[in-house]
């Protein structure tokens, strides 16, 4: 944190909207944790704690915005304390997303519960979304300490996110594929799958953010893109 | 001399024609006390340059560099260069009120005569020739407050004293009367510090118009200002230029730190 300004009640201003940004993040991490967790187990006592809890996010993102507007307004921010205002906007709106879907993840959990999982794709969305956490947890201390590098290495290790992704998707295909009555239960851990893919973008949009406040630059626009699964279609059956 | 080379000297060239003026290791002390140390600035033609800094720092001191206001005070010696076009306007067989005529001045204080409106901006050019006709003269009063954004507000009392408008109009008519003897460059000492915020936007909005045919210098305490109307900003910090640029990125992203405490309320 830089030197403190001279009107003391401004890094009060400040010092919140850190504070509940990292309050908002601790709750998304676990909100996402305990979501794929609930899935494993089937445990939807656990699943709808997940979807209560996501008021909490909804009501930080509506306080940060509220606090970051006043701050505007009152103290004309410049700088590096502008960055870090208009930052504290964005990274709110992405951690209330990463609940959402959280969220969403829990829902599915009380849908499919009943059903038989195909243990082996379980467990493969248990990977992704142990990446997605990494990512998440460290923009989250990336943010704390305002460092540059870690954020750009976050970004970067998305990629692998996304290929864990596509070659899960090609997977859930197959299975979908081989025996219809999987297609329920296939297509519930599709969108879990894509949830958590999505949790890793937003782990990346707050990298990117993370890495304008603390330097004033953005980094360079377009990443490898590597989910090319709008445009996979099942295989042949017979083939592979 | 290659492709690139001549390129590269066209560049430089474009360059330097936007400049207007330019202080080179400007320096200057007050008996003993020096209150500017080595300060190589440039200031671009068309644009406004805003000069910002705590107190004391030395702003107006390099303002008043810019058309040798400083030559006013007994104890202040400036060393250095300082250019007008190209020209050393320190140079011996420069002419002082002819220099002032060029590069005009618009001071903290709305400071009109205490005669008429009229009056007021006809002093100027009719001192330096410009002007002799009663036709001339009406010509550059009419001229000269459009300019400033006032002629609308008092057409109709022109004959009466300047000093009876409210102080946005006094500090506008005083920018009339700087334009009236038509300058190359304005310089403003904190034009706006004795105004409301409606004045202060009218004459910022007026500052922005001028531009287009001025250049334009401005000290201001007011960050915010000093985004709102420049394109390049100079930060003085004890008597030294600590930084310039581009005046966006000066408020968003600053190089020095001694720039970004200063604009975002830290310092000392
Ligand atoms: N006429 C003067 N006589 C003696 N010292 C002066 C005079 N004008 C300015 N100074 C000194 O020079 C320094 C710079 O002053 P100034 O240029 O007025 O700063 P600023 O405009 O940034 O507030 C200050 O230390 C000030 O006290
Ligand atoms: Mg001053």
């Amino acid at each position: 944190m830089p030197e403190a300004h001279t009107v003391t009640s401004y890094d009060d201003d400040l010092r919140f909207l850190t504070r509940r940004l990292s309050e908002m993040g601790g709750i998304a991490e676990r909100m996402v944790a305990d979501a794929v967790a609930a899935l494993v187990n089937a445990d939807t006592g656990s699943a709808q704690r997940v979807i209560s809890e996501d008021l909490l996010l909804d009501n930080g993102e509506r306080e940060i915005y509220d606090k970051a507007v006043l701050v505007i307004a009152k103290r004309q921010p410049m700088a590096s304390d502008l960055r870090e205002i208009i930052g504290s906007i964005r990274i709110a709106s992405d951690l209330e997303r990463v609940g959402d879907l959280g969220k969403n993840i829990a829902k599915r959990v009380i849908a499919v519960h009943t059903m038989a999982q195909p243990r082996k794709l379980v467990r493969g969305l248990e990977h992704l979304a142990e990446l997605a956490l990494t990512q998440l947890k460290e923009v989250l201390d990336a943010f704390a300490t305002r460092s540059p590098d870690l954020a750009n290495s976050i970004r970067e290790r998305d990629e692998e996110i996304d290929a864990i992704y596509t070659s899960l998707f090609r997977e859930l295909l197959t299975y979908m594929m081989e025996d219809p009555r999987n297609i329920t239960a296939c297509t519930h851990l599709l969108f879990c799958a894509k949830n958590i893919e999505r949790i890793g973008d937003h782990a990346t949009n707050i990298a990117e953010t993370v890495y304008y406040v603390a330097t004033g630059e953005q980094l360079a626009a377009e990443r490898p893109k590597d989910d090319d699964t709008a445009t996979m279609v099942a295989p042949a059956p017979g083939s592979d | 001399m290659s492709e690139a080379a001549t390129e590269k000297a066209v560049d430089a060239a474009i360059e330097e024609s936007a400049i207007k003026m330019r202080g080179t290791d400007v320096s200057v002390f007050y008996g003993e006390k020096q209150a500017l140390f080595d300060v190589n600035l440039d200031v671009r033609k068309n644009s406004v340059t805003a000069l910002i800094g705590p107190s004391g720092c030395g702003k107006s001191t390099f303002l008043r560099c810019l058309n040798r206001m400083n030559d006013t005070i007994d104890i202040c010696r400036v060393n250095g260069e300082v250019t007008l076009d190209g020209e050393n306007i320190y140079a011996p067989m420069i002419d002082v009120v002819e220099l002032r005529a060029r590069v005009g001045m618009v001071f903290q204080k709305p400071n009109p005569f205490p005669k008429s409106i009229y009056e007021n901006i006809v002093y100027g050019p009719r001192i330096h020739g410009q002007v002799s006709t009663r036709a001339e003269m009406d010509e550059v009063v009419e001229r000269s407050l459009i300019k400033a954004g006032l002629f609308n507000e008092v057409k109709d009392r022109l004959q009466e004293p300047g000093t009876g408008l409210s102080g946005g109009q006094q500090q506008r008519l005083c920018i009339a009367r700087a334009i009236a003897v038509s300058p190359e460059v304005i310089l403003m000492d904190e034009p706006c510090s004795a105004l409301d915020p409606i004045a202060t936007a009218k004459v910022e909005e007026l500052i922005d118009e001028l531009r287009v045919n001025y250049t334009i210098v401005i000290v201001t305490h007011s960050m915010q200002q000093a985004a709102r109307v420049s394109q390049r900003t100079a930060m003085f910090h004890l008597g030294y230029l600590v930084e310039e640029g581009d005046t966006d990125k000066m408020f968003t992203n600053p190089d020095n730190k001694l720039t970004q405490d200063y604009i975002t309320g830290r310092f000392g």
